[in-house]
């Protein structure tokens, strides 16, 4: 039903879009010059049909379910029922009229399930109605309207304006609401467990919180030791590092080669290659660390006669920068690429060589910008997370011996909310707080990076 | 310049062809510089000028696309030749190009960029000097010299191209190129510019690539004049401007076409 409607209210869309842009042409055909081209006066006409139709609607939405459910309730008004109560039977009522309901039916809730359905229908009819006769009234209102000096470019602007501004807003607006939904479960925690324990505190166990019996009162001194994060932080810095280690020699020196050195045909070939790196889903990443390099890692230090665990943050941050490298490689070749020409034909001229060029001109030029591409592999490389939890096991040990398994932040994140776990439990609240201290981290890292790619925007103007 | 009474030749220029993929640029070109004098290439855009500088230092080697053909003797030496160290030969042949194009460095390692990778200083002192007396002769070193540790990027365009000019001739080169370097300057940095060209001859000898018919006859002592890829006419500017040979030189000079 809704579909149907809908569909005819764009069919009138493009109806009134027709009208307006044939009504400009039959002004202009009498020689009158129009202030705006044809199609302006047709997306006038169509904008007159979208905004009624739309406001409509999203009032109906907001109100046609409290409407129906006072009316359905209204028979069961003065029997002295509780809220609760009533929602219930509301909720009876529903499933009855959608033939879901496997409970035992009463006359009582069948006769509402039948007043539901006919209210509901009424109002579906009355909504189809009255939105097509608002259409109708405010298309023809403004078909009237226009004329040859009508101002039809301006609204049309606006109104694409308006559509733009709100997408933006949107996104804003999601970022704002997730960001206070961490908050305010980060302070519940930090109202069970000290900030001065989760900070310094070196002993993560968050499964011992998940011993107690709901049924007994929350303890505090239960919780004691058990939600240090100096482990898990430490896990996740040390294996970015060894990520990064990886990641930044190989991805500049590619980068490098791409931007300087390799031959137009070359680079076009393996630019893409390098960028397919990128596309590679970080589970794939994640079972090739895990099934792969781990054991061929454990194979290799056994030989040596080291000890290596199946699950070590060296494998895993391994794989890490290997994921990161078409990063660095793409982004800094992007930014070499910018470096004007000019300054390497001064280079040249200067007797200077290729590498010499690269190393004294190209590259301090470049720095601020491949910096910023360096941080921005270090905040993926900190919120990475199929990879860790896949290959680097997830017993917080505090230990930066490479060839031991560790855990990070979003390893523990992921080993909380798996499984069951209740709202309002200090355990499960924990994944927030560390979702919040991840997000602080990576925010700050990707601020610096902006600030710094700002600043190499600057040079050349 | 006037050796006993025989004009002594730096550059020569032979049966020059210039490709770029399958266009040609330059056809035949042959053209004799003379040793500490200014010598102008004019002509209407695109005509190869700019593309026959570049053939001087073999800069046109950076252009993958760019074939070189023929002879060009330096001292009686063929760059083009497979022995020949471009390295060594740009040491000797500096070049200004149209816009200023100073590295983003401070004004002291714009100048010490050239005398480093050459390893012409053995010391900070030595270095000091080299800096000192390269912009003393782009006259820049008045209007620099408290300032050597700022960036070079700040400086005014007409300093800037000065600036330039100085890290050209920080390795003392023999030959200096200069592809339109005033086309990006105002007039009163143009004729500082100017005035040091007539002051660098005596010390180098310089190719000079310029639009202004007016600043050829002002600064060079001979012109050549350049059309669709060949070399229409060369010899003293006096001649060219006054009486030159070619209908098509005497038609560009008096503004006829280009």
């Amino acid at each position: 039903m809704n579909l149907i409607l809908f569909t005819f209210i764009v069919l009138l869309g493009f109806t009134s879009y027709y009208f307006g842009r044939r009504k400009a042409y039959t002004i202009q055909s009498t020689k009158k010059r129009l202030t705006a081209l044809p199609q302006f006066y047709g997306y006038y006409l169509a904008i007159w049909c979208a905004i009624p139709a739309f406001i409509i609607f999203s009032l109906w939405a907001i109100f046609e379910p409290t409407i129906v459910k006072l009316l359905v309730l209204s028979d069961y008004s003065n029997q002295g029922y509780l809220d609760d109560e009533l929602n219930l039977i509301y909720e009876k009522t529903k499933s009855l009229s959608r033939g879901q309901f496997t409970g035992e039916i009463t006359p009582f809730i069948e006769a509402s399930a039948e007043k539901y359905l006919s209210l509901r229908s009424i109002a579906q009819s009355s909504k189809a109605v009255i939105v097509l006769s608002i259409i109708i009234a405010s298309v023809a209102y403004a078909y009237k309207r226009i004329s040859s000096n009508s101002r039809t470019r301006e609204p049309v602007e606006k109104f694409l304006n308006a559509v733009l501004f709100t997408a933006s807003l949107a996104a804003i607006l999601t970022t704002v609401g997730i960001v206070f939904s961490l908050i305010f479960q980060t302070i519940d925690f930090f109202k069970v467990i000290p900030l001065f324990d989760f900070v310094f505190g070196t002993h993560w166990y968050p499964a011992k919180a998940f011993v107690r019996d709901s049924s007994e009162a929350l303890d505090p001194t239960m919780y004691s030791d058990t939600f240090g994060a100096v482990p898990i932080f430490a896990g996740t810095f040390f294996i970015a590092l060894i990520a990064m280690c990886v990641a930044i020699p190989i991805g500049l020196m590619s980068g490098i080669y791409l931007a300087e050195y390799a031959s137009s045909k070359v680079r076009q070939y393996a630019k893409p290659l390098i960028e397919i790196l990128a596309g590679i889903p970080t589970v794939v990443y994640g079972f090739f660390a895990a099934l792969t390099v781990g054991p061929f890692l454990k194979e290799l230090g056994t030989s040596m006669g080291l000890e290596v665990s199946a699950e070590s943050a060296l494998a895993a941050g391994g794989v890490m920068g290997i994921m990161i490298i078409p990063f660095i490689s793409s982004l800094s070749d992007d930014v070499i690429t910018s470096v004007p020409q000019s300054l390497r034909d001064g280079s040249y001229a200067m007797g200077a060589t290729k590498s010499e060029t690269i190393k004294r001109v190209i590259f301090p030029a470049a720095l601020p910008g491949i910096v910023g591409s360096i941080l921005l592999g270090v905040s993926r490389a900190i919120g990475e997370t199929m990879i860790v939890v896949m290959a680097s096991g997830l017993a917080a040990n505090l230990t930066f011996n490479p060839l031991e398994s560790t855990s990070t932040i979003t390893a523990q994140i992921v080993v909380i909310l798996i499984g069951d776990q209740a709202f309002g439990d200090p355990k499960t609240q924990a994944a927030f707080a560390l979702g919040m201290s991840l997000f602080l981290v990576t925010l700050c890292l990707n601020i610096v990076a902006l600030r710094v790619v700002k600043k190499y925007r600057e040079k050349y103007e | 310049m006037r050796k006993n009474g025989v004009k002594m030749i730096k550059i020569k220029a032979k049966d020059v062809d210039v490709f770029y993929g399958k266009k040609q640029a330059l056809y035949n070109i042959g053209l004799d510089i003379e040793e500490n004098q200014v010598t102008a290439l004019i002509g209407p855009s695109g005509c190869g000028k700019s593309t026959f500088l570049r053939c001087l230092n073999r800069m046109n080697d950076v252009i993958d696309i760019c074939r070189v053909k023929g002879e060009i003797l330096i001292n009686d030496f063929n760059i083009n030749d497979k022995s020949c160290d471009v390295v060594r030969l740009r040491e000797k042949i500096g070049m200004v190009f149209q816009k200023p194009n100073p590295f983003p460095k401070t004004v002291y390692e714009n100048i010490s960029y050239g005398p480093t990778i050459h390893g012409m200083a053995q010391s900070k002192q030595e270095m000091d000097e080299i800096v000192e007396t390269s912009l003393k002769k782009a006259a820049l070193w008045e209007e620099v010299k408290d300032r050597l540790h700022e960036p070079g990027t700040g400086l005014s365009g007409g300093q800037q191209q000065r600036l330039c000019i100085a890290r050209a001739i920080s390795v003392r080169p023999e030959v200096i190129l200069m592809d339109e370097p005033c086309s990006a300057l105002d007039p009163i940095a143009t004729a500082q510019i100017e005035e040091l060209i007539d002051e660098l001859k005596k010390e180098h000898t310089i190719i000079i690539v310029t639009h202004s018919m007016a600043q050829a006859a002002r600064v060079s002592q001979n012109t050549g004049f350049f059309h669709l890829g060949h070399l229409i006419e060369h010899g003293s500017t006096d001649k060219i401007f006054k009486n030159p040979d070619n209908t098509k030189t005497q038609d560009y000079i008096t503004g006829r076409f280009g």
